[in-house]
């Protein structure tokens, strides 16, 4: 179970977050909607301290990280529970596809390198890039690179998967191949947050699908619900903008 | 004009390329301690350590503000008048410190503007899956800044190379001081300084190809 109370993030005197608010049972996979700068990206920032919020309180299973009094060892904790898949991949350039996924593990979890590598080579072969082990992300095409993204974050075990617009940087031939692993993750009942344009996408697996704008949870219930009968006229708006 | 005396200049090339070794031997040293001084600073100077930030800007500044020569002279003939732990203190020794000193003032400079080039996601993406500040910059960000900052570097130690003629003013034989010495002896100072001058010469352009060589294999192996 993860909860999020008052979670608020300015920059100036722009509030980017607006005390958001919001529950996330284990296993369920939520969808983030919205307008351009609505604060999307900057949600899962924060759910990771990769923006530190302002103020607000991020809670995961019995871990309780409050903007006012975190110490950056409860922030390394809250990030060791987290996972992300950025929209630009940010796969280390420096390793290969391999070492991408074997990293965390070494350093961060202290793995032994044997172990970690098994644990390599079969999330490489889930993900259809075993070939590609030795590669680094230079050689990759986007949707490979993206792949291994996805690899590193699941290699992590967290118990929050979030990932920003995945396929938002991919040439148009290479949104498949992502989308299909995604889904893959998503039928195991990850816990996971996608902020995504894929309308189709975000109703196909998605539990829950969150509007976002001006900073603040405009709408939020099923797919089915929010796409085919929205409550706000913004979210109407928008879907009809998108569509 | 007078003829060149090819014999003699033939005779000194053996000579010479005696001390060849503790010419590179002296430049290797200075490098390595240059390269650890050098990425300390640079770090330093990226994460901003409260008051060590403003003794390290002091000490970038005064080494890349004076002449090497002054600052061996200042190290190996003034130092030890007032530190009398440094009166022993050999040629060698003092010439190798001076270089490291002044080359990691220079080198920091270029490892820093690398680290900064580094792409800020990468510094997301390793924080992302929970390492520290320091592991991020040890594992991700400094190999990378060091295969941008790998060619300015190597200038370095290209140039480092033709200093080490400085320390035959703190007394060291090394090739200059031994072409000094031969010439004092046979008054044919042209002949034995351009021989010297062409042994350098080949020296750096012998060092430059193998740079371009281990740039190309790096390029290789992490193309962008
Ligand atoms: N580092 C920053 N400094 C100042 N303002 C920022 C910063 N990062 C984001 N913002 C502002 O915060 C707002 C929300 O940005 P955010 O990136 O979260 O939007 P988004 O919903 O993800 O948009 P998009 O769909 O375009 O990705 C924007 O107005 C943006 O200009
Ligand atoms: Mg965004």
């Amino acid at each position: 179970m993860i909860s999020i109370l008052g979670l608020t993030k300015r920059y100036g005197t722009n509030t980017v977050l607006d005390a958001i608010d919001l529950e996330i049972a284990a296993g369920e996979r939520v969808a983030v909607i919205g307008p351009s700068g609505t604060g999307k990206s900057t949600l899962l920032h924060c759910l990771n301290y990769l923006d530190r919020p302002d103020s607000g309180v991020i809670r995961i299973g019995d871990l309780t990280v409050d903007a006012a009094t975190a110490r950056p060892a409860d922030i390394l904790a809250l990030r060791r529970r987290t996972a992300f898949v950025f929209q630009n991949y940010a796969l280390f350039a420096n390793k290969t596809a391999r070492e991408n996924i074997t990293e965390a593990l070494i350093t961060v979890q202290r793995k032994p390198r044997d172990e970690a590598d098994l644990r390599a080579d079969a999330i490489l072969r889930e993900i259809g890039l075993s070939d590609k082990a030795e590669a680094y992300p230079a050689a990759l095409s986007g949707g490979q690179q993206q792949r291994i993204g996805i690899g590193r974050a699941m290699a992590l075990d967290a118990s929050l998967m979030l990932f920003d617009e995945p396929t938002s940087s991919l040439d148009p031939q290479w949104v498949g191949e992502v989308l299909d692993l995604m889904r893959r993750v998503a039928e195991r009942r990850q816990t996971m947050v996608i902020v995504t344009h894929e309308m189709q996408f975000a109703r196909e697996i998605a539990d829950r699908v969150i509007f976002m704008d001006g900073g603040r949870i405009v709408e939020q219930g099923p797919p089915a619900q929010l796409f085919d009968a929205p409550r706000d006229k913004r979210t109407e708006s928008f879907l009809r903008r998108v569509r | 004009m007078r003829a060149l005396d090819l014999n003699y200049m033939l005779g000194l090339v053996p000579v010479i390329l005696g001390y060849v070794p503790l010419t590179i031997g002296m430049a290797l040293a200075a490098m390595a301690g240059a390269l650890v001084l050098a990425s300390l600073m640079a770090v330093e100077r990226v994460v901003r350590v409260p008051v060590l930030d403003l003794f390290v800007k002091l000490f970038i500044s005064f080494f890349r503000g004076t002449p090497l020569l002054v600052q061996l002279f200042l190290f190996y003939y003034g130092l030890p008048q007032i530190l009398p732990v440094l009166a022993g203190i050999n040629g060698v020794t003092a010439a190798i410190i001076g270089l490291t000193l002044h080359f990691s003032a220079y080198m920091a400079e270029s490892i820093r503007a690398a680290i900064l080039g580094v792409d800020r996601s990468q510094w997301e993406a390793a924080k992302s899956v929970g390492m520290t500040q320091t592991q991020s910059m040890r594992r991700i960000i400094l190999p990378q800044a060091a295969r941008v900052a790998a060619p300015t570097l190597a200038n370095y130690f290209i140039d480092m190379i033709k200093s080490t003629s400085l320390a035959f003013t703190l007394g060291v034989t090394e090739m200059m001081g031994a072409t000094q010495k031969e010439a004092a002896g046979s008054f044919l100072y042209f002949e034995a300084f351009l021989v010297v001058a062409v042994l350098y010469w080949v020296i750096v352009e012998m060092l430059s190809l193998l740079q371009k060589r281990l740039e190309l294999r790096l390029n290789k192996a992490l193309a962008r």
